[in-house]
């Protein structure tokens, strides 16, 4: 995995083309929820969707993934299939947790998405133990832990950096700061002027990095030298993203505490579009940008159907899965 | 089994913290699986404040850590660990200090099973110690086990002998479901015979502590052992007590509770958490929807009092259950005899 070079042609098509995933994804299940025809609550990555592509990208489905709520695009970074994300979005027995855990509780093991929790903050000291098990086992797997700038403010943020940190473990602590925590601004929660400073307390063990989230190239290289420190045995990163969220904090939120005039700086950094033309400016033609788009919306017409066409689960589920049966003593 | 005949006189005895500390010890050797963490448990740190966990580290390595006094931190990566496949076994050093990790004990541990439609599951162990008596007031002594046993998912343990202590702990270990289990801090030095290597206790089945045949005392952990002492006596007085120790809180052997109180017609539930909304309350409730009309006495309850574990020690003796108000319970259902 390279770690110092910049971000080749067909490096920077890869994280686009995840990236158009995620955000055609998000696109769909928007309209999905505007014209009546999927009831969740929702949590839109819109304005995410290149961070966790360029980070996706050094990831391999061994690899662990702890996220939250609104952690759509994580999960499809780590290569979540899409009939089981939709099925599960439509509550169906196919869906990825047989429809018991819903959209803000996904996990996925197949790809390594292990555990998507819907309290702020809790994330992180459960991605310590995935670490602490492959650092027992001898295993080369990296756990990545995605949050929120607002989930830096609770207790266990504070207690699970100290532990990563002390016993060098192999956690990438993914910080998407994106300015609010549910309706707050930055400024107003949190007192550090960037989060990644924090990393400076929990000694040397912990690297610290702010990095431009919506650049592809500068989120694409502190990805990897995150990855490849924490593969190597090296330590834990507090890699701090810098992004915006377009959509406000839950689906139908009119964002009213959003000032004009920074929504309108952020949206003209928009980092699809930028993205894009750098793809374009690459080599990459319309006409391949066009048959790739077409590729990724045949996959989820295709998940949608599937969620559609599946059945509800079985009332008995609700008797499944409370306890495993008796029987958990070596032979 | 906890009945002394000739044949087992001259077995050993061992304490409970000797059965903890063997459970632990002989779970690590039989599964590689199993790790441990928690404060000052490794053996530079004295291997643990109540040494149970002394000699494990210098034995196990690396399996066995130190942790910050950092609870979230300990049950997160309990429960992390266990999500990748180990068996973590995680000391909240004292009960009343897991109200700092509810979080991660109430809305991952127990529901992860169930929210992933049973793609993970976490096999963690959470050991605790709690109980009221050594004058460490209301911070130091509660006994929580009704708030774990009210979330879906959870299995709570409290033993009341040596080699139960042992076989449960085993239990627990390798249970494939978030175990607590709960040592009382009052019966740490309190001995009994000693448990068969290896054997494992399953969890959600109640122990038949002594045969009776007039009423019967449900109940479990430190309780138990004085009913035991009282039962006896009341032996010599013609009073025949059964004594069913539930051993798992969580889940309730709700067949072993009716089973017994179908063959006495009364009952008497004792624990050493507050009387309101207790496991007694539970139990109550299930004889009474399943056995209302066989029961010849009402279903009463032995309990500490409902306010915050006092220091003083005459406040202290007040909050606490008395095993007196067991035998006093004992005797009113038997006058109850012929109410109805």
């Amino acid at each position: 995995m390279p770690t110092t070079e910049s971000l080749s042609p067909a490096a920077l098509l890869a994280v686009y083309t995840l990236a158009l995933r995620i955000h055609l994804v998000d696109e769909r299940f928007r309209g999905l929820l505007r014209s009546g025809r999927l009831a969740a609550v929702y949590y839109s990555p819109r304005g995410q969707e290149i961070l966790a592509a360029a980070m996706g990208v050094h990831l391999n489905a061994r690899d662990y993934l702890v996220t939250t709520y609104r952690g759509i695009h994580d999960q499809l970074a780590k290569g979540i299939p899409l009939r089981s994300l939709f099925a599960e979005y439509y509550g169906k027995a196919t869906g990825a947790c047989k429809g018991k855990g819903g959209a803000m509780h996904i996990t996925h093991p197949a790809s390594g998405v292990m555990v998507t929790t819907g309290v702020v903050g809790s994330g992180l000291p459960i991605a310590n133990g995935l670490a602490w098990a492959s650092q027992l086992k001898g295993e080369d797997r990296v756990t990545l832990c995605c949050f929120g700038d607002g989930a830096s403010n609770i207790g266990a943020f504070h207690e699970a950096l100290n532990l990563a940190a002390l016993w060098k473990l192999p956690v990438i602590f993914l910080c998407q700061n994106n300015g609010y925590g549910e309706c707050t601004p930055y400024g107003k929660a949190t007192a550090s002027a960037r989060i990644s400073d924090r990393a400076a307390a929990y000694g040397p063990n912990m690297l610290g990095v702010t990095v431009d989230g919506n650049d592809p190239e500068a989120m694409w290289t502190a990805s990897a030298a995150a990855v490849a420190r924490a593969r190597s045995g090296e330590g834990p990163t507090l890699l701090e993203a810098k992004t915006f969220r377009f959509m406000g904090h839950y689906f139908g939120d009119p964002g009213a505490y959003i000032p004009k005039a920074e929504y309108d700086a952020a949206l003209a950094k928009d980092p699809m579009p930028a993205t894009r033309a750098a793809v374009l400016a690459s080599g990459i033609s319309e006409a391949e940008l066009e048959d790739l788009k077409k590729q990724i919306e045949a996959d989820i017409d295709d998940a949608l159907q599937f969620a559609l066409d599946s059945p509800v689960p079985d009332l008995d589920e609700i008797n499944r899965d409370i306890y495993a049966d008796p029987t958990g003593a070596p032979a | 089994m906890n009945a002394p005949t000739a044949a087992t006189t001259a077995t050993k005895t061992i304490s409970f913290t000797e059965a903890y500390s063997r459970a632990l010890h002989d779970a690590m050797e039989m599964d590689p699986r199993v790790i441990m963490l928690g404060e000052d448990i490794a053996d530079e740190e004295g291997g643990g404040v109540f040494k149970v966990t002394k000699g494990l580290s210098t034995k196990f390595g690396s399996r066995v850590r130190t942790t910050p006094i950092s609870e979230q931190a300990i049950v997160g990566a309990a429960v992390g660990a266990a999500l990748a496949g180990l068996r973590p076994v995680a000391e909240i050093m004292l009960m009343n200090f897991i109200t700092v990790p509810m979080d991660q004990i109430v809305n991952h541990a127990a529901k992860l099973r169930f929210m992933s439609g049973g793609q993970t599951h976490v096999p963690i162990t959470i050991r605790t110690r709690t109980g009221a008596g050594a004058g460490t007031a209301g911070q130091h002594s509660d006994m929580l086990e009704a708030w774990f046993a009210h979330v879906a998912g959870m299995k709570v343990v409290i033993p009341s002998s040596p080699a139960d202590a042992y076989g449960l702990l085993l239990g627990c270990i390798f249970d494939e479901d978030p175990c607590l289990f709960i040592e009382d801090a009052m019966t740490r030095t309190q001995t009994g015979p000693e448990p068969e290597k290896g054997k494992i206790i399953p969890l959600g089945q109640a122990n038949v502590a002594r045969e009776g045949t007039d009423v019967t005392v449900i109940g479990y952990g430190r309780p138990l052992r004085d009913t035991l002492v009282i039962a006896e006596k009341l032996a010599a007085e013609g009073i025949s007590v059964e004594v069913l120790d539930l051993r798992t809180v969580s889940p309730l052997d709700t067949d072993s509770i009716l089973k017994s109180v179908a063959k006495t017609q009364r009952a008497v539930v004792v624990h050493e958490a507050p009387r309101s909304f207790g496991a007694g309350a539970e139990v109550a409730a299930r004889i009474q929807e399943h056995l209302y009309s066989e029961l010849k006495a009402p279903v009463l309850r032995v309990a500490s009092r409902d306010v915050t574990v006092p220091f003083a020690k005459v406040l202290e003796q007040e909050y606490l259950y008395k095993p007196s108000a067991i035998e006093a319970s004992i005797r009113q259902t038997l006058n109850g005899k012929g109410r109805r």
